[in-house]
Protein backbone atom coordinates (compact mmCIF):
# COMPACT_ATOMS: atom_id res chain seq x y z
CA UNK A 1 0.00 0.00 0.00
CA UNK A 2 1.03 3.19 -0.63
CA UNK A 3 2.00 5.82 2.03
CA UNK A 4 0.10 8.89 1.24
CA UNK A 5 1.98 12.16 1.57
CA UNK A 6 0.88 14.96 2.94
CA UNK A 7 2.21 18.23 2.42
CA UNK A 8 1.64 21.68 4.06
CA UNK A 9 1.49 24.64 2.59
CA UNK A 10 0.31 28.05 2.59
CA UNK A 11 -3.72 28.71 1.11
CA UNK A 12 -5.47 31.67 -0.13
CA UNK A 13 -8.95 32.03 1.23
CA UNK A 14 -11.26 34.54 0.04
CA UNK A 15 -13.62 35.94 3.01
CA UNK A 16 -16.52 37.71 1.42
CA UNK A 17 -18.01 39.97 0.05
CA UNK A 18 -21.01 37.86 0.85
CA UNK A 19 -20.08 36.77 4.14
CA UNK A 20 -22.33 37.41 7.17
CA UNK A 21 -20.15 38.38 9.77
CA UNK A 22 -18.13 40.60 7.27
CA UNK A 23 -21.69 43.70 7.94
CA UNK A 24 -21.74 44.54 4.18
CA UNK A 25 -20.00 43.71 1.07
CA UNK A 26 -16.06 43.65 2.61
CA UNK A 27 -13.64 41.08 1.22
CA UNK A 28 -10.28 40.02 2.58
CA UNK A 29 -8.36 38.07 1.26
CA UNK A 30 -6.01 35.75 3.19
CA UNK A 31 -3.05 33.91 3.31
CA UNK A 32 -3.17 31.59 6.11
CA UNK A 33 -0.40 29.06 7.11
CA UNK A 34 -2.46 26.67 9.13
CA UNK A 35 -4.60 29.00 11.59
CA UNK A 36 -2.37 31.83 10.73
CA UNK A 37 -3.22 34.52 8.78
CA UNK A 38 0.30 35.56 7.01
CA UNK A 39 -1.04 38.48 4.88
CA UNK A 40 -4.55 40.11 5.19
CA UNK A 41 -5.70 42.10 2.14
CA UNK A 42 -8.99 44.29 2.23
CA UNK A 43 -10.88 45.00 -0.56
CA UNK A 44 -13.71 47.59 -0.82
CA UNK A 45 -15.61 49.68 -3.23
CA UNK A 46 -18.81 47.15 -3.79
CA UNK A 47 -21.14 49.60 -2.55
CA UNK A 48 -19.62 52.50 -3.74
CA UNK A 49 -22.12 55.09 -4.82
CA UNK A 50 -19.97 58.02 -6.22
CA UNK A 51 -21.82 60.51 -3.75
CA UNK A 52 -18.70 62.78 -4.18
CA UNK A 53 -19.15 63.19 -7.59
CA UNK A 54 -23.05 62.91 -6.96
CA UNK A 55 -23.01 65.94 -4.78
CA UNK A 56 -21.19 68.69 -7.20
CA UNK A 57 -23.94 68.22 -9.21
CA UNK A 58 -26.63 68.77 -6.51
CA UNK A 59 -27.21 72.13 -4.60
CA UNK A 60 -26.53 72.27 -1.16
CA UNK A 61 -30.11 71.26 0.24
CA UNK A 62 -30.63 68.42 -2.42
CA UNK A 63 -26.82 66.76 -1.19
CA UNK A 64 -27.97 66.76 2.66
CA UNK A 65 -30.54 63.43 1.63
CA UNK A 66 -27.01 61.82 0.20
CA UNK A 67 -25.75 61.70 3.54
CA UNK A 68 -28.13 59.54 5.12
CA UNK A 69 -26.96 56.87 2.82
CA UNK A 70 -23.02 56.84 4.33
CA UNK A 71 -23.39 55.15 7.68
CA UNK A 72 -27.53 54.07 7.46
CA UNK A 73 -26.98 53.18 10.82
CA UNK A 74 -26.64 56.80 12.65
CA UNK A 75 -28.12 59.05 9.31
CA UNK A 76 -29.07 61.86 12.02
CA UNK A 77 -25.73 61.84 12.76
CA UNK A 78 -23.79 62.03 8.99
CA UNK A 79 -26.66 65.09 8.57
CA UNK A 80 -25.27 67.07 11.36
CA UNK A 81 -21.99 66.43 9.65
CA UNK A 82 -22.74 68.05 6.73
CA UNK A 83 -25.04 71.16 8.02
CA UNK A 84 -22.04 71.58 10.34
CA UNK A 85 -19.50 72.15 7.47
CA UNK A 86 -21.83 74.14 5.17
CA UNK A 87 -22.60 76.56 8.07
CA UNK A 88 -18.99 77.22 8.51
CA UNK A 89 -18.73 77.67 5.06
CA UNK A 90 -21.57 80.47 5.24
CA UNK A 91 -20.84 81.40 8.84
CA UNK A 92 -23.91 80.75 9.66
CA UNK A 93 -24.92 80.68 13.55
CA UNK A 94 -27.74 77.89 14.52
CA UNK A 95 -30.31 79.31 17.23
CA UNK A 96 -29.44 77.35 20.50
CA UNK A 97 -32.53 75.09 20.53
CA UNK A 98 -31.70 74.00 17.20
CA UNK A 99 -28.27 73.06 18.67
CA UNK A 100 -29.65 71.36 21.24
CA UNK A 101 -31.62 69.39 19.21
CA UNK A 102 -29.09 68.43 17.07
CA UNK A 103 -27.15 67.19 20.13
CA UNK A 104 -30.37 64.86 21.51
CA UNK A 105 -30.88 63.37 17.80
CA UNK A 106 -26.43 62.89 16.91
CA UNK A 107 -26.20 61.18 20.45
CA UNK A 108 -29.53 58.82 19.72
CA UNK A 109 -27.81 57.92 16.22
CA UNK A 110 -24.77 56.95 18.46
CA UNK A 111 -26.74 54.78 20.45
CA UNK A 112 -28.64 53.23 18.06
CA UNK A 113 -25.66 52.25 16.19
CA UNK A 114 -24.12 50.84 18.94
CA UNK A 115 -26.70 48.72 19.84
CA UNK A 116 -26.16 47.33 16.28
CA UNK A 117 -22.54 47.36 16.56
CA UNK A 118 -23.08 45.26 20.17
CA UNK A 119 -26.04 42.87 18.62
CA UNK A 120 -23.68 42.02 15.75
CA UNK A 121 -20.30 42.12 17.01
CA UNK A 122 -21.58 39.54 19.99
CA UNK A 123 -23.63 37.63 18.06
CA UNK A 124 -20.24 37.01 15.75
CA UNK A 125 -18.37 35.79 18.52
CA UNK A 126 -21.68 33.67 19.58
CA UNK A 127 -23.47 35.64 22.23
CA UNK A 128 -27.07 35.33 20.57
CA UNK A 129 -29.26 36.70 23.54
CA UNK A 130 -27.83 39.79 23.48
CA UNK A 131 -28.60 40.76 19.93
CA UNK A 132 -32.36 40.05 20.96
CA UNK A 133 -32.00 42.73 23.92
CA UNK A 134 -30.41 45.18 21.85
CA UNK A 135 -32.65 45.03 18.87
CA UNK A 136 -35.93 45.45 21.72
CA UNK A 137 -34.01 48.99 22.89
CA UNK A 138 -33.60 50.16 19.72
CA UNK A 139 -36.60 49.99 18.26
CA UNK A 140 -37.68 52.39 21.06
CA UNK A 141 -35.43 54.52 19.31
CA UNK A 142 -36.38 54.40 15.70
CA UNK A 143 -39.83 55.03 17.09
CA UNK A 144 -38.84 57.83 18.88
CA UNK A 145 -37.23 59.03 15.65
CA UNK A 146 -40.31 58.33 13.01
CA UNK A 147 -42.47 60.79 15.99
CA UNK A 148 -40.21 63.88 15.12
CA UNK A 149 -38.91 63.02 11.43
CA UNK A 150 -41.53 61.00 9.71
CA UNK A 151 -38.27 58.20 9.14
CA UNK A 152 -36.89 55.71 11.15
CA UNK A 153 -33.86 54.96 9.20
CA UNK A 154 -32.77 57.69 6.69
CA UNK A 155 -33.85 60.90 8.74
CA UNK A 156 -32.62 64.18 6.58
CA UNK A 157 -33.81 66.01 9.91
CA UNK A 158 -31.23 68.42 10.61
CA UNK A 159 -31.40 71.59 7.78
CA UNK A 160 -28.48 73.70 7.23
CA UNK A 161 -28.54 76.67 10.06
CA UNK A 162 -31.12 74.62 12.24
CA UNK A 163 -33.20 71.47 11.97
CA UNK A 164 -36.40 70.79 10.24
CA UNK A 165 -39.46 71.08 12.50
CA UNK A 166 -39.57 71.53 16.21
CA UNK A 167 -39.73 68.69 18.80
CA UNK A 168 -42.97 68.32 21.18
CA UNK A 169 -43.21 67.55 24.44
CA UNK A 170 -44.39 64.14 24.24
CA UNK A 171 -41.14 63.19 22.26
CA UNK A 172 -39.08 64.81 25.27
CA UNK A 173 -41.71 63.20 27.84
CA UNK A 174 -41.04 59.45 26.31
CA UNK A 175 -37.41 60.05 25.50
CA UNK A 176 -36.24 61.16 29.14
CA UNK A 177 -38.20 58.29 30.41
CA UNK A 178 -36.41 56.52 28.38
CA UNK A 179 -33.11 57.31 28.83
CA UNK A 180 -33.49 57.38 32.77
CA UNK A 181 -33.75 53.73 32.31
CA UNK A 182 -31.83 53.01 29.84
CA UNK A 183 -28.35 52.75 31.77
CA UNK A 184 -30.18 50.03 33.25
CA UNK A 185 -30.63 48.20 30.04
CA UNK A 186 -26.75 48.76 29.39
CA UNK A 187 -25.96 46.68 32.40
CA UNK A 188 -28.64 44.10 31.06
CA UNK A 189 -26.67 43.71 28.32
CA UNK A 190 -22.97 43.35 30.17
CA UNK A 191 -24.35 40.94 32.71
CA UNK A 192 -24.74 38.68 29.33
CA UNK A 193 -21.40 38.62 28.31
CA UNK A 194 -19.11 40.79 30.33
CA UNK A 195 -17.83 37.80 32.29
CA UNK A 196 -18.71 35.57 30.41
CA UNK A 197 -15.56 33.30 29.67
CA UNK A 198 -15.77 32.45 26.06
CA UNK A 199 -16.78 36.04 25.47
CA UNK A 200 -13.31 37.08 27.37
CA UNK A 201 -11.29 34.26 25.33
CA UNK A 202 -12.32 35.89 22.09
CA UNK A 203 -11.91 39.48 23.25
CA UNK A 204 -9.41 39.64 25.75
CA UNK A 205 -5.55 40.47 23.94
CA UNK A 206 -7.17 40.09 20.42
CA UNK A 207 -6.37 42.54 17.25
CA UNK A 208 -3.75 44.76 19.98
CA UNK A 209 -2.22 47.92 18.15
CA UNK A 210 -0.82 50.30 20.55
CA UNK A 211 -1.14 54.44 20.60
CA UNK A 212 1.34 54.84 18.63
CA UNK A 213 0.30 52.49 16.00
CA UNK A 214 -3.47 53.62 16.58
CA UNK A 215 -2.56 57.24 15.53
CA UNK A 216 -0.12 56.08 12.84
CA UNK A 217 -3.28 54.37 11.49
CA UNK A 218 -5.38 57.07 11.73
CA UNK A 219 -7.91 55.44 13.74
CA UNK A 220 -10.81 57.85 15.32
CA UNK A 221 -13.53 57.41 17.63
CA UNK A 222 -13.83 54.14 20.08
CA UNK A 223 -11.52 52.56 18.26
CA UNK A 224 -8.67 54.91 18.77
CA UNK A 225 -9.76 55.59 22.42
CA UNK A 226 -9.90 51.72 23.31
CA UNK A 227 -5.87 52.18 23.00
CA UNK A 228 -5.98 54.58 25.08
CA UNK A 229 -5.38 58.00 23.37
CA UNK A 230 -7.76 60.90 24.05
CA UNK A 231 -9.12 62.32 21.29
CA UNK A 232 -12.67 63.05 20.51
CA UNK A 233 -14.16 65.43 18.34
CA UNK A 234 -16.87 66.91 20.91
CA UNK A 235 -13.91 67.58 22.66
CA UNK A 236 -11.25 68.72 20.20
CA UNK A 237 -13.65 71.16 17.95
CA UNK A 238 -17.21 71.15 20.02
CA UNK A 239 -20.03 71.83 17.65
CA UNK A 240 -23.67 72.24 18.51
CA UNK A 241 -23.91 71.51 22.20
CA UNK A 242 -21.29 69.92 23.40
CA UNK A 243 -19.20 72.59 25.33
CA UNK A 244 -22.47 73.49 27.23
CA UNK A 245 -22.97 69.75 28.76
CA UNK A 246 -21.18 67.48 30.67
CA UNK A 247 -19.53 64.37 29.85
CA UNK A 248 -16.70 62.36 29.78
CA UNK A 249 -14.83 60.72 27.32
CA UNK A 250 -14.03 56.90 28.31
CA UNK A 251 -10.88 55.24 27.58
CA UNK A 252 -9.15 51.98 27.24
CA UNK A 253 -6.11 50.35 27.92
CA UNK A 254 -5.15 47.31 27.03
CA UNK A 255 -5.60 47.94 23.10
CA UNK A 256 -7.01 45.53 22.06
CA UNK A 257 -11.00 44.46 21.03
CA UNK A 258 -12.40 43.90 24.65
CA UNK A 259 -10.84 47.76 25.52
CA UNK A 260 -13.01 48.79 22.72
CA UNK A 261 -15.93 46.57 23.28
CA UNK A 262 -15.52 48.21 26.66
CA UNK A 263 -15.29 52.27 25.66
CA UNK A 264 -18.48 51.51 23.55
CA UNK A 265 -20.19 50.18 26.50
CA UNK A 266 -19.07 53.19 28.47
CA UNK A 267 -20.01 55.68 25.63
CA UNK A 268 -23.83 54.69 25.84
CA UNK A 269 -23.86 55.69 29.40
CA UNK A 270 -22.49 59.21 28.56
CA UNK A 271 -24.54 59.95 25.90
CA UNK A 272 -27.79 58.88 27.64
CA UNK A 273 -26.18 61.56 29.98
CA UNK A 274 -25.77 64.33 27.43
CA UNK A 275 -29.54 63.55 25.92
CA UNK A 276 -30.52 63.33 29.78
CA UNK A 277 -28.94 67.22 30.09
CA UNK A 278 -30.00 68.62 26.89
CA UNK A 279 -33.38 67.51 27.56
CA UNK A 280 -33.00 69.50 30.60
CA UNK A 281 -31.37 72.79 29.62
CA UNK A 282 -33.26 72.74 26.44
CA UNK A 283 -34.09 76.63 25.32
CA UNK A 284 -36.93 78.18 24.18
CA UNK A 285 -36.22 80.01 20.60
CA UNK A 286 -36.34 79.31 16.67
CA UNK A 287 -35.04 76.44 15.05
CA UNK A 288 -33.78 77.91 12.18
CA UNK A 289 -31.57 80.46 11.57
CA UNK A 290 -32.80 83.22 9.47
CA UNK A 291 -29.74 83.37 7.25
CA UNK A 292 -30.72 79.97 6.53
CA UNK A 293 -33.57 80.42 4.11
CA UNK A 294 -30.82 81.99 1.54
CA UNK A 295 -29.14 78.72 0.76
CA UNK A 296 -32.78 77.17 0.62
CA UNK A 297 -33.70 78.34 -2.72
CA UNK A 298 -32.75 75.64 -5.09
CA UNK A 299 -30.30 78.08 -7.51
CA UNK A 300 -29.46 80.86 -5.13
CA UNK A 301 -25.38 81.27 -5.22
CA UNK A 302 -23.53 80.78 -1.92
CA UNK A 303 -22.16 84.10 -1.50
CA UNK A 304 -19.12 84.45 0.56
CA UNK A 305 -17.67 87.95 2.13
CA UNK A 306 -14.36 88.35 0.46
CA UNK A 307 -13.35 90.40 3.80
CA UNK A 308 -13.41 87.03 5.59
CA UNK A 309 -10.64 85.46 3.52
CA UNK A 310 -7.33 86.61 4.39
CA UNK A 311 -4.74 86.13 1.89
CA UNK A 312 -0.67 86.06 1.96
CA UNK A 313 1.47 85.51 -1.02
CA UNK A 314 4.67 85.11 -1.12
CA UNK A 315 5.32 85.05 -5.02
CA UNK A 316 5.00 87.33 -7.64
CA UNK A 317 1.56 85.90 -9.25
CA UNK A 318 -1.67 88.30 -9.34
CA UNK A 319 -3.74 85.08 -10.62
CA UNK A 320 -3.31 83.06 -7.15
CA UNK A 321 -5.03 85.36 -5.09
CA UNK A 322 -8.00 85.69 -7.71
CA UNK A 323 -8.14 81.67 -7.48
CA UNK A 324 -7.88 81.64 -3.63
CA UNK A 325 -10.72 84.07 -3.44
CA UNK A 326 -13.17 82.38 -5.47
CA UNK A 327 -12.33 79.40 -4.09
CA UNK A 328 -13.19 79.36 -0.26
CA UNK A 329 -12.53 75.83 1.35
CA UNK A 330 -13.75 74.59 5.10
CA UNK A 331 -12.67 71.12 6.93
CA UNK A 332 -15.16 71.05 9.23
CA UNK A 333 -15.90 66.92 11.39
CA UNK A 334 -18.51 65.67 13.97
CA UNK A 335 -17.90 62.63 16.06
CA UNK A 336 -19.70 59.97 14.35
CA UNK A 337 -20.75 56.66 16.47
CA UNK A 338 -17.73 55.42 14.12
CA UNK A 339 -15.17 58.09 14.63
CA UNK A 340 -14.33 61.03 12.78
CA UNK A 341 -16.51 61.74 10.26
CA UNK A 342 -15.21 64.97 8.22
CA UNK A 343 -15.98 66.88 5.27
CA UNK A 344 -13.82 69.08 3.06
CA UNK A 345 -15.81 71.82 0.81
CA UNK A 346 -14.82 73.96 -1.79
CA UNK A 347 -17.31 76.37 -2.93
CA UNK A 348 -17.19 78.20 -6.35
CA UNK A 349 -19.62 80.96 -5.53
CA UNK A 350 -22.51 78.89 -7.40
CA UNK A 351 -25.44 77.00 -5.51
CA UNK A 352 -23.40 73.73 -5.59
CA UNK A 353 -20.16 72.49 -3.85
CA UNK A 354 -17.66 72.75 -6.01
CA UNK A 355 -15.91 69.50 -4.09
CA UNK A 356 -17.46 67.81 -1.72
CA UNK A 357 -14.95 65.37 0.55
CA UNK A 358 -15.77 63.06 2.69
CA UNK A 359 -13.38 61.58 5.28
CA UNK A 360 -15.27 58.49 6.19
CA UNK A 361 -13.91 56.48 9.71
CA UNK A 362 -15.09 53.28 8.53
CA UNK A 363 -12.75 53.67 5.49
CA UNK A 364 -9.64 54.63 7.38
CA UNK A 365 -10.68 51.44 10.07
CA UNK A 366 -11.02 49.45 7.07
CA UNK A 367 -7.50 50.32 6.15
CA UNK A 368 -6.33 48.94 9.53
CA UNK A 369 -7.85 45.91 9.06
CA UNK A 370 -4.87 44.17 7.55
CA UNK A 371 -2.83 45.31 10.75
CA UNK A 372 -5.29 43.65 12.84
CA UNK A 373 -5.42 40.79 11.37
CA UNK A 374 -2.01 39.71 10.71
CA UNK A 375 -0.78 37.30 12.90
CA UNK A 376 -3.80 36.57 14.55
CA UNK A 377 -5.74 33.56 13.65
CA UNK A 378 -8.99 33.25 11.36
CA UNK A 379 -11.51 33.14 13.80
CA UNK A 380 -10.65 36.63 15.11
CA UNK A 381 -10.85 38.29 12.26
CA UNK A 382 -14.63 38.33 13.29
CA UNK A 383 -13.78 39.75 16.58
CA UNK A 384 -11.62 42.63 14.58
CA UNK A 385 -14.26 43.54 12.09
CA UNK A 386 -17.09 43.58 14.69
CA UNK A 387 -14.63 45.72 16.86
CA UNK A 388 -14.00 48.00 14.31
CA UNK A 389 -17.28 48.70 13.82
CA UNK A 390 -17.33 48.97 10.23
CA UNK A 391 -20.32 49.87 7.99
CA UNK A 392 -19.66 49.58 4.29
CA UNK A 393 -22.05 52.04 3.22
CA UNK A 394 -19.68 54.71 4.86
CA UNK A 395 -16.53 53.56 3.60
CA UNK A 396 -17.15 52.96 0.36
CA UNK A 397 -19.79 56.14 -0.22
CA UNK B 1 0.62 77.34 18.87
CA UNK B 2 -1.26 79.71 16.81
CA UNK B 3 -1.52 78.56 12.73
CA UNK B 4 0.19 81.81 12.04
CA UNK B 5 3.14 80.83 14.10
CA UNK B 6 3.36 77.66 12.19
CA UNK B 7 3.34 79.55 8.61
CA UNK B 8 6.26 81.21 10.02
CA UNK B 9 8.30 78.91 11.16
CA UNK B 10 7.62 76.59 7.07
CA UNK B 11 8.98 80.13 6.08
CA UNK B 12 11.91 80.52 7.50
CA UNK B 13 12.72 76.89 6.73
CA UNK B 14 11.14 76.56 3.24
CA UNK B 15 11.40 80.06 1.75
CA UNK B 16 10.87 79.21 -1.87
CA UNK B 17 8.93 76.86 -1.35
CA UNK B 18 5.49 78.32 0.15
CA UNK B 19 3.44 80.11 -2.51
CA UNK B 20 0.53 81.47 -0.40
CA UNK B 21 -1.67 81.01 3.03
CA UNK B 22 -5.13 81.44 3.65
CA UNK B 23 -7.32 82.27 6.64
CA UNK B 24 -10.97 81.56 6.43
CA UNK B 25 -12.93 80.97 8.88
CA UNK B 26 -10.46 79.34 11.35
CA UNK B 27 -8.80 77.20 8.53
CA UNK B 28 -5.48 77.82 7.31
CA UNK B 29 -4.18 76.68 4.40
CA UNK B 30 -0.61 76.43 3.02
CA UNK B 31 -0.09 76.40 -1.01
CA UNK B 32 3.23 74.53 -1.66
CA UNK B 33 5.23 74.43 -4.52
CA UNK B 34 5.54 70.41 -5.21
CA UNK B 35 9.03 69.66 -5.04
CA UNK B 36 9.65 69.69 -1.58
CA UNK B 37 6.27 68.84 -0.41
CA UNK B 38 7.19 65.58 1.30
CA UNK B 39 9.87 67.53 3.46
CA UNK B 40 7.47 70.10 4.67
CA UNK B 41 4.91 67.50 5.42
CA UNK B 42 7.40 65.53 7.23
CA UNK B 43 9.12 68.56 8.47
CA UNK B 44 5.11 69.36 9.64
CA UNK B 45 5.62 66.13 11.58
CA UNK B 46 8.77 65.38 13.17
CA UNK B 47 9.19 68.88 14.39
CA UNK B 48 8.37 68.82 18.30
CA UNK B 49 6.81 72.14 18.90
CA UNK B 50 4.31 71.14 15.93
CA UNK B 51 3.66 67.36 16.27
CA UNK B 52 1.34 66.96 13.53
CA UNK B 53 1.32 63.55 14.81
CA UNK B 54 -1.97 62.62 13.22
CA UNK B 55 -3.07 62.62 9.18
CA UNK B 56 -6.80 62.71 8.98
CA UNK B 57 -6.76 63.09 4.92
CA UNK B 58 -5.45 63.06 1.43
CA UNK B 59 -7.98 64.43 -1.12
CA UNK B 60 -7.37 65.94 -4.58
CA UNK B 61 -8.94 68.71 -6.09
CA UNK B 62 -9.42 69.22 -9.93
CA UNK B 63 -9.62 73.08 -10.74
CA UNK B 64 -9.82 72.58 -14.83
CA UNK B 65 -10.10 75.85 -16.30
CA UNK B 66 -9.74 77.59 -13.32
CA UNK B 67 -6.24 77.33 -12.02
CA UNK B 68 -2.67 76.40 -13.99
CA UNK B 69 -1.30 73.82 -12.48
CA UNK B 70 -4.89 71.47 -12.88
CA UNK B 71 -4.86 69.50 -9.93
CA UNK B 72 -4.43 70.20 -5.99
CA UNK B 73 -3.57 67.47 -3.58
CA UNK B 74 -4.54 67.94 -0.37
CA UNK B 75 -3.37 66.91 3.35
CA UNK B 76 -5.59 67.53 6.13
CA UNK B 77 -3.31 67.10 9.50
CA UNK B 78 -3.90 67.26 12.98
CA UNK B 79 -1.76 67.25 15.64
CA UNK B 80 -3.19 65.60 18.88
CA UNK B 81 -1.36 67.32 21.61
CA UNK B 82 -1.80 70.77 20.29
CA UNK B 83 -5.73 70.34 19.12
CA UNK B 84 -5.03 72.30 15.87
CA UNK B 85 -5.47 71.27 12.38
CA UNK B 86 -4.02 72.51 9.50
CA UNK B 87 -4.38 71.95 5.77
CA UNK B 88 -1.56 71.47 2.87
CA UNK B 89 -2.27 71.84 -0.53
CA UNK B 90 0.28 70.99 -3.42
CA UNK B 91 0.04 71.83 -6.98
CA UNK B 92 0.16 68.68 -9.17
CA UNK B 93 0.38 69.78 -13.30
CA UNK B 94 -1.80 67.73 -15.79
CA UNK B 95 0.82 66.77 -17.59
CA UNK B 96 3.28 65.73 -15.25
CA UNK B 97 0.92 64.09 -12.68
CA UNK B 98 2.62 62.67 -9.39
CA UNK B 99 3.43 63.62 -5.85
CA UNK B 100 5.54 61.87 -3.50
CA UNK B 101 4.08 59.43 -1.36
CA UNK B 102 3.85 60.20 2.26
CA UNK B 103 2.23 56.55 3.03
CA UNK B 104 6.10 55.64 4.95
CA UNK B 105 5.23 59.05 7.25
CA UNK B 106 1.60 57.71 8.13
CA UNK B 107 0.19 54.17 7.23
CA UNK B 108 -3.10 55.66 7.01
CA UNK B 109 -2.14 57.22 3.84
CA UNK B 110 -1.94 54.27 1.96
CA UNK B 111 -5.37 54.17 1.29
CA UNK B 112 -6.44 57.73 0.96
CA UNK B 113 -3.68 58.05 -1.70
CA UNK B 114 -5.11 54.92 -3.53
CA UNK B 115 -8.58 56.88 -3.83
CA UNK B 116 -6.89 59.65 -4.53
CA UNK B 117 -5.34 57.58 -7.57
CA UNK B 118 -8.66 56.19 -8.56
CA UNK B 119 -10.52 59.21 -8.63
CA UNK B 120 -7.86 62.02 -10.11
CA UNK B 121 -5.39 59.67 -11.97
CA UNK B 122 -2.76 61.17 -9.69
CA UNK B 123 0.28 59.53 -9.34
CA UNK B 124 2.09 58.44 -5.43
CA UNK B 125 5.64 57.97 -6.40
CA UNK B 126 7.11 55.21 -4.05
CA UNK B 127 3.46 54.37 -3.34
CA UNK B 128 3.77 50.11 -2.00
CA UNK B 129 0.85 49.43 -4.22
CA UNK B 130 -0.83 52.08 -6.35
CA UNK B 131 -4.17 50.74 -7.63
CA UNK B 132 -7.74 51.61 -7.41
CA UNK B 133 -9.43 51.08 -4.37
CA UNK B 134 -13.47 51.79 -4.80
CA UNK B 135 -13.54 51.79 -9.00
CA UNK B 136 -13.19 48.11 -10.70
CA UNK B 137 -9.80 47.57 -11.65
CA UNK B 138 -10.53 47.49 -15.34
CA UNK B 139 -12.58 50.87 -14.89
CA UNK B 140 -11.47 53.50 -17.40
CA UNK B 141 -10.82 57.88 -16.82
CA UNK B 142 -11.18 59.29 -12.96
CA UNK B 143 -13.94 59.64 -12.19
CA UNK B 144 -14.21 62.54 -9.83
CA UNK B 145 -12.23 64.77 -12.63
CA UNK B 146 -14.19 67.89 -13.59
CA UNK B 147 -14.37 66.67 -17.18
CA UNK B 148 -15.41 63.30 -16.26
CA UNK B 149 -19.18 62.87 -16.92
CA UNK B 150 -22.01 62.93 -13.75
CA UNK B 151 -24.47 60.91 -15.87
CA UNK B 152 -24.65 57.36 -17.22
CA UNK B 153 -24.48 58.21 -20.45
CA UNK B 154 -21.49 56.90 -21.21
CA UNK B 155 -22.04 55.41 -24.94
CA UNK B 156 -19.17 53.50 -25.61
CA UNK B 157 -17.31 54.18 -22.71
CA UNK B 158 -19.37 51.55 -20.45
CA UNK B 159 -17.20 49.45 -18.52
CA UNK B 160 -15.82 46.34 -20.38
CA UNK B 161 -16.04 43.76 -17.95
CA UNK B 162 -19.95 44.48 -17.27
CA UNK B 163 -20.41 43.84 -21.42
CA UNK B 164 -18.57 40.80 -21.59
CA UNK B 165 -20.76 39.61 -18.27
CA UNK B 166 -23.40 40.77 -20.69
CA UNK B 167 -22.24 38.70 -23.39
CA UNK B 168 -21.42 35.79 -21.69
CA UNK B 169 -25.19 35.48 -20.37
CA UNK B 170 -26.82 35.97 -23.39
CA UNK B 171 -24.47 33.21 -24.74
CA UNK B 172 -25.72 30.67 -22.16
CA UNK B 173 -29.38 31.28 -22.00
Amino acid sequence: MEREITATKELIVNMGPQHPATHGVLRLVLDVDGERIIKCTPYVGYLHRGIEKLSEDLTYVQALPLTDRLDYLASAANNIGFCVAIEKLLGLEVPPRAKFIRTIMGEMARICSHLVWIATHALDIGAMTVFLYAMRDREVFLDLFEMVTGARMTVSYPRVGGVRCDVNNEFLDKLYKFIETFPEKVVEYETLIDQNRIWLKRTKGVGIITAEEAINWGLTGPTLRGSGVYYDVRKFFPYDAYDKVDFEVPLGKNCDVYDRYKCRMLEFRQSARIIKQCIDKLPEGPILANEAMKIRMPSAPVKIDKKDIQVEIYIDDKAIEEFVQKYSEVYASVEVPKGELGFYVVCDGTAKPYRLRLRSPSFVHAGALKKLCEGGLVADVIANIGSIDLVLGECDR
Amino acid sequence: MQSSDIVNLLKEKFSKEILCTVYFRGDCTIIIKRDKAKEILKFLKETPSLDFDYLIDVTGVDYMGARQPRFNVVYHLMSIKNANRIRVKVEVPEEDCWVETVSDLWATANWHERECFDMFGIEFKGHPDLRRILMPEDWEGYPLRKDYPVGSDLGDKEWKTFKDILQQTKERA
